[in-house]
């Protein structure tokens, strides 16, 4: 018997009908898809989604240039065996053509730039749906997020103005020229994700597993040295620890832990037992109380 | 492990924001970054306690006035359940916030101020748990520790909301008494030695032993086709699919079906979810189905069990809260959204207002304003498969969008 049962069931098929639905109401969907686990995770559920017919829409990342080298090396893989598409759009080309401005400094990161780039290409192909892996456990703006979350021309979020979401039902009507960003793990908390790909036997890239790393401590974080996307200065000293990611964003904006944790079971563990919350792990968030709140106005996933 | 959902309301200082920080902070469910920020918070406002309600509003305006604005979700699990909370705010300019809160919980609990007793607030955040059919309840007496933890208060509240509960429609629901403290930790996660004449479950106790029948209403099987899985390929050259989500009850290989609205007869020939073929798809489970004849079903049609039959009509009334700042009146038109199936409709006539606080009708409405709840009928451009929302939660609400803006103005509750 097919069981609604246990809570990691019930948020798949939650998420599976979501899934079901954006192909449904709009004409140009799209996966944003990072490397991270919550959009591989994504990846899953719109395979089980479609089954026996292929996924029907495209995966999209916007790629920082800062990605952790074993993140894309996933990337590729996974879209060939799943035979999947997929369309890259940089961040390297809206510094070229001098649509954003590289920061610099201690605290450089490229994680606000990607806003543009994404921007851009979701005009460019007229995208009208992006489905994206956001949780409403991760932060507190976020816990006020919808399903389906409308996006004026500008990409932007009126989180004042947001459309009711009542029993299963979604409402995909937009005009020309706004789009909805489809949330379809809003419900899931990290716990949910790291069960289900071990429920799932989901393959994840390398750095979510303790291995060794050149790192180095600034507020009380661990960072990657590497020196040619993270800024460091010269008394800040380079160690080698084993440490894992819980979080994969931009290299220069993604603190790593110190874990011991080298396979899924005791990653789940790990989390589990944990406290310090996943985006404690995120300098981008830090720089204000308000920082996701402010971002997503600006049209950040 | 099962989901809980849960809805909470309460007026402005009943306290909710602290309630919910408290359950978070004694199942251990803040995390130590979280907590370290509230703390520093609660400091440098000069409070001499944590400001747990620091946990829960989210949005900037909002911890700049102090209140709710906007439904909030919370996520905590113990050994025994996941829980999610719907955090609603309860002034009577967020009704709508309140019912939409209440249409994904299953589990609700209403907020008293021990100081303050049964006020109109608290008739409303009833009547919207019975317009919604929500089948467990709990009444927490807050702030107990401000009224000496007084058997004789908390008596006195349960009475006066005792009359309330005589007025309602819905009289299968159940209701539980608790008598807290929030701030302090009373009866939320723990009992306290505080109210050794209170005999019942601390808060979390009580919704621990609640199991699927306390919570889950049950119905007939509903199927509406949500998307034709076609994969063409060589191996699945004839394969036709019908992707959905079963609402109510079961559907079994073997069943005699009919499709709405063509009303053809076929049965179920395989269950699939994912590669793995099923005996039977629960209710709630996002399967495919296949059929033992090649006929065309498409999306928005229905599949039901023969003999089962819902209401196949291009009319009918309703209990509808009104969200938009644009009056809804007779004559507009909106498109309702029915599950998955969209359809045309003209509001026929606004039968009579509700007042949302058990205090009856008011006939002769011209029109309805934002937070209004009246009994509507519409007309429809094609017919569409419905239940009574007493019978079938699902298949007996619809929302409605506004053809202009496109926006979600209003939700209804067919009778």
């Amino acid at each position: 018997m097919k069981k609604d049962t246990s809570h990691i069931n019930s948020l798949e098929n939650e998420a599976i009908y979501i899934m079901r639905e954006v192909a449904a109401q709009f004409e140009k969907p799209v996966l944003l898809f990072s490397g991270g686990k919550d959009s591989i995770t994504l990846v899953r559920l719109a395979v089980k989604a479609f089954y026996p017919a292929k996924v029907p829409f495209p995966l999209m990342h916007i790629d920082t240039g800062h990605n952790f080298p074993e993140t894309i090396e996933f990337r590729d893989r996974l879209v060939k065996e799943l035979g999947l598409e997929l369309i890259v759009r940089n961040v390297q080309d809206s510094i070229d053509e001098g649509k954003v401005k590289e920061e610099s400094g201690r605290y450089a990161s490229r994680n606000m730039l990607q806003t543009t780039t994404l921007l851009d290409a979701i005009e460019e192909f007229k995208f009208d749906a992006c489905i994206g892996g956001a949780r409403r456990d991760e932060e507190k703006a976020r816990a006020k997020e919808r399903i389906f979350s409308v996006r004026d021309d500008f990409g932007q979020w009126d989180e004042k103005n947001q459309r009711p979401e009542l029993f299963d039902m979604l409402n995909g009507e937009i005009e020309h020229g706004q789009n909805v960003r489809v949330f379809p793990i809003s419900n899931w908390t990290e716990l949910d994700v790291w069960s289900y790909i071990e429920k799932e036997n989901i393959e994840i890239p390398s750095i979510y597993f303790a291995h060794k790393r050149k790192v180095f401590l600034r507020d009380g974080m661990i960072w990657s040295a590497d020196d040619e996307v993270v800024y460091r200065d010269d008394h800040e000293e380079v160690i080698e620890e084993m440490v894992r990611f819980r979080t994969v964003g931009d290299m220069s904006c993604t603190a790593a832990v110190l874990s011991e944790a080298s396979t899924i079971d005791k990653v789940v563990e790990e989390i589990r037992d944990s406290t310090i919350s996943e985006r404690g792990a995120r300098i981008d968030d830090k720089r204000s109380e308000a920082a996701m709140e402010k971002r997503k106005q600006q049209g950040y996933f | 492990m099962e989901v809980l959902k849960i809805a909470t309301a309460g007026s402005v200082d009943d306290g909710k924001s602290t309630l919910i920080g408290r359950i978070l902070y004694d199942t251990k469910s803040l995390t130590t970054d979280k907590l370290e920020a509230i703390e520093k918070t609660s400091k440098q406002r000069g409070y001499d306690y944590l400001d747990f309600s620091l946990a829960t509003d989210g949005l900037v305006a909002e911890r700049e006035q102090g209140i709710t604005i906007d439904v909030a979700h919370i996520y905590f699990s113990t050994k025994k359940k996941s829980y999610i909370i719907a955090d609603t705010p309860g002034h009577v300019e967020y009704t709508r916030n309140m019912v939409t809160g209440a249409s994904t919980s299953q589990a609700s609990i209403i907020l008293i101020d021990a100081r303050k007793g049964v006020i109109e607030q608290t008739n409303r955040h009833f009547f919207i748990n019975n317009l919604l059919r929500i089948k467990d309840v709990v009444v927490a007496i807050n702030k107990m520790d401000l009224v000496d933890y007084s058997e004789e208060v908390y008596n006195k509240i349960k009475a006066d909301f005792s009359e309330l509960m005589s007025k309602r429609d819905y009289q299968d629901q159940k209701i539980t008494f608790i008598p807290v403290s929030a701030l302090k930790g009373d009866n939320v996660v723990n009992k306290t030695d505080k109210m050794p004449w209170y005999k019942g479950e601390a808060l979390l106790e009580h919704l621990e032993q609640l199991d699927k029948a306390d919570i889950f209403n049950v119905g007939t099987p509903r199927f509406p086709v949500q998307y034709v899985i076609r994969p063409k390929t060589e191996e699945f050259h004839d394969y036709r699919g019908y992707a959905g989500k079963v609402y109510g009850g079961d559907l079994s290989v073997g069943d005699d079906i009919i499709v709405l609205p063509s009303k053809t007869r076929s049965k179920i020939k395989d269950i699939y979810f994912y590669d793995e073929k099923y005996e039977t798809a629960s209710r709630r489970s996002s399967v495919t189905i296949t059929l033992e004849n090649d006929i065309n079903v498409s999306r928005g049609d229905m599949i039901v069990k023969e003999g089962d039959l819902p209401t196949i009509d291009k009319q009918f009334t309703a209990n509808v809260c009104w969200m938009d700042t644009n009056e809804l009146t007779p004559g507009g038109k909106y498109v309702v959204q029915h599950g998955i199936n969209k359809v045309l409709a003209k509001v026929e006539r606004i039968n009579h207002k509700i007042n949302p606080d058990y205090s009856g009708f008011e006939k002769g409405v011209t029109g309805l304003a934002i937070n209004d709840i009246a009994s509507v009928t519409f007309k429809l451009n094609k017919p569409i498969f419905y239940d009574q929302f007493k019978n079938h939660r699902t298949n007996g609400s619809f929302i409605i969008i506004d053809t202009q803006s496109n926006n979600t103005v209003g939700a209804g509750f067919i009778q």
